[in-house]
């Protein structure tokens, strides 16, 4: 079910657009934001509040790296494993993060708190290694740093 | 030595309040063009200065400017798009820009706005770039309710609406054909070159797209002149520019330099050059999608002739830099897998291509690699080159490929022969 919030929010971005189904990735964006993750309801109350075939909506939602089509955790780390992150030693952050999470990339802790993925260029590339939890950017990231990063996540 | 673009920029890149902006100059450039320029006497003006776009590919902004079809009976509504979907491995200038001083994006690109006369403007900006978005939204709200933005501009009978719209995420987006079909909210797939978008963008609409750092310089050549402007370069390309060099230097950042500083200022000056340890093997002078160069080109001008003539180009500025301590082969095999996941699947050689060369790769790393390898690597940098597919993307897949193959042959030919990686 789509909250009357929610309708709200994706009419404001379909009165900017010609038609209301060019408003779909905003539409999956602000649903997502809710829920954590687009799943087989919300992409056919989405399709429906927007005119669009069920099929339609899931074209566009798998093409984005950052539509979940899947659960995920209360948080997201995103770590950065382009080249420059690459040179400066993202493997051991990598490593790291998964021995300690106790999950590879692409999965999700058992407890729900934390999914590892990887991402492309984060834009702090002078910083290398980076990760961002959620919305928040860190980077010269050392094992010793961790700590205490991942305590502000519960 | 003048710092236009970054002259408000804080070095924690806190941004700039409006009332601070505006006391800095800010919206002067609008307030004159609107009271005392003609749209069209705008577009020469930047033409005259040899602004060329800071996006990768170097087209001169003015002609793009010119291209939007004039005369009473064109297409409406009309469309400027800020490309904002900075996602080039190695590039961060953009977001500096974006986060240290929004209103000059978006004095920027009000002016082109009225040069172009487009009344509906976007700021597509990526998904990862939250603080970006958020500054300009709210430095989007506050140019509305001074009337830089809304009706009647300044009294001026100009009319324009922004809006910041964010990304789901690829890097195709970048490309401007994809990154109109992303705003339409489709998959972000490229288009044929033609119809230009100046004529058929978004929405089949006439449409202008600009890079971030390009539309920064507009406010400054409208205050200073063409002839200021062009001062400013050590080229014959106008204007500064913002380097930026990451990789095992001693002070790792981005800097506004003249256009056509030569890269061993770069690396050496601003830099601090190699850390300790290390030495310089190579560099990919504008992001993942430029060829090699190496030491014997450390003084070619960074400017966008300069580059091409060794066989590299300027793309974004954004220098990364490969030490003696890194794995080519290594490096060359992270950029395919980038270039390999972002592939947006349309093209065949592209699709398919990509991920054999990344797989080839990986094998010569992992050191199972096999006599004839290199010369099935050298044959996509052909069948993926110009012209093979709609977009750049599987062409500027091929460009760190082909001038590894030809600078670090040596490497590769030792992880075949020896079987392992000799970095390991």
């Amino acid at each position: 079910m789509l909250t009357d919030e929610m309708k709200q929010k994706i009419q404001i971005e379909i009165d900017t657009c010609p038609s209301r189904k060019s408003a779909c990735i905003d539409a999956m964006q602000i649903v997502q934001s809710r829920m954590g993750w687009i799943s087989d309801d919300s992409l056919k109350d989405i399709a429906d509040f927007l005119d669009m075939t069920i099929d339609e909506l899931d074209g566009v939602a798998t093409f984005y790296n950052h539509i979940y089509r899947k659960p995920v955790g209360r948080h997201i780390i995103l770590v950065c494993e382009s080249v420059s992150c690459w040179i400066m030693g993202f493997g051991k952050i990598r490593d790291y993060l998964s021995q300690r999470l106790g999950i590879e990339m692409g999965e999700t802790t058992p407890d729900g708190r934390f999914t590892l993925l990887p991402v492309e260029c984060l834009g702090a590339c002078d910083h290398a290694p980076a990760i961002m939890i959620d919305d928040q950017l860190y980077w010269d990231l050392d094992q010793n740093k961790f700590e205490t990063i991942l305590e502000n996540y519960k | 030595m003048e710092r236009p673009l970054t002259q408000n920029i804080r070095p924690d890149w806190a941004p700039i309040e409006l009332k601070d902006y505006e006391r800095a100059g800010g919206y002067q450039a609008l307030r004159k063009a609107l009271s005392s320029m003609t749209p069209k006497e705008l577009v020469e003006l930047i033409k005259n200065s040899n602004l060329r776009g800071r996006g990768g590919a170097g087209f001169p902004t003015g002609v793009k400017w010119e291209a939007m079809p004039s005369g009473t009976d064109v297409v409406r509504p009309r469309y400027l798009i800020t490309d904002a979907d900075e996602m080039e491995p190695g590039a961060f200038k953009d977001r500096m820009l974006m986060e240290g001083d929004p209103h000059q994006l978006i004095e920027g690109m009000i002016l082109a706005a009225f040069a172009a006369d487009t009344e509906l403007a976007y700021i597509f900006v990526r998904r990862e770039y939250t603080v970006a978005a958020r500054r300009l939204e709210r430095a989007v709200a506050e140019a509305y309710s001074h009337n830089y933005l809304g009706n009647n501009i300044l009294g001026s009978g100009f009319n324009l609406e922004m809006h910041v719209h964010v990304s789901a995420g690829r890097y195709i987006c970048g490309e401007g054909t994809a990154l109109t079909n992303a705003l339409e909210g489709e998959r972000a797939i490229p288009n044929h070159r033609l119809p230009r978008q100046t004529d058929s963008g978004l929405w089949g609409k006439p449409t202008l797209m600009n890079n971030v750092e390009t539309l920064s310089n507009v406010r400054h050549i409208v205050n200073n002149g063409a002839d200021w402007f062009k001062s400013l370069s050590r080229s014959k390309d106008g204007g500064t520019k913002i380097y930026g060099i990451s990789g095992k230097v001693k002070n790792p950042g981005a800097w506004e330099l003249p256009m056509g500083t030569p890269m061993r200022e770069i690396l050496e000056v601003h830099g601090g050059g190699m850390r300790d340890g290390v030495k310089f093997r190579g560099a990919l002078p504008g992001g993942a999608s430029t060829d090699f160069i190496v030491d014997e080109h450390l003084d070619t001008p960074m400017d966008f002739e300069s580059l091409q003539k060794v066989g590299s180009r300027l793309g974004t500025g954004t220098i990364i830099v490969l030490d003696d301590q890194t794995c080519p082969v290594g490096m060359v095999h992270n950029l395919e897998e980038f270039f390999a996941q972002e592939s947006c699947g349309w093209c065949t050689p592209c699709r398919d291509g990509l991920p054999w060369t990344a797989k080839t790769l990986k094998a010569i790393e992992e050191g199972s690699g096999e006599p004839g390898d290199l010369e099935i690597l050298e044959f996509h940098t052909r069948f993926l080159g110009p012209g093979k597919t709609f977009c750049a993307l599987a062409p500027g897949a091929m460009e760190p490929l082909q001038s590894a193959l030809k600078f670090f042959r040596e490497d590769f030919e030792r992880h075949i022969t020896e079987k392992r990686c000799p970095w390991r």
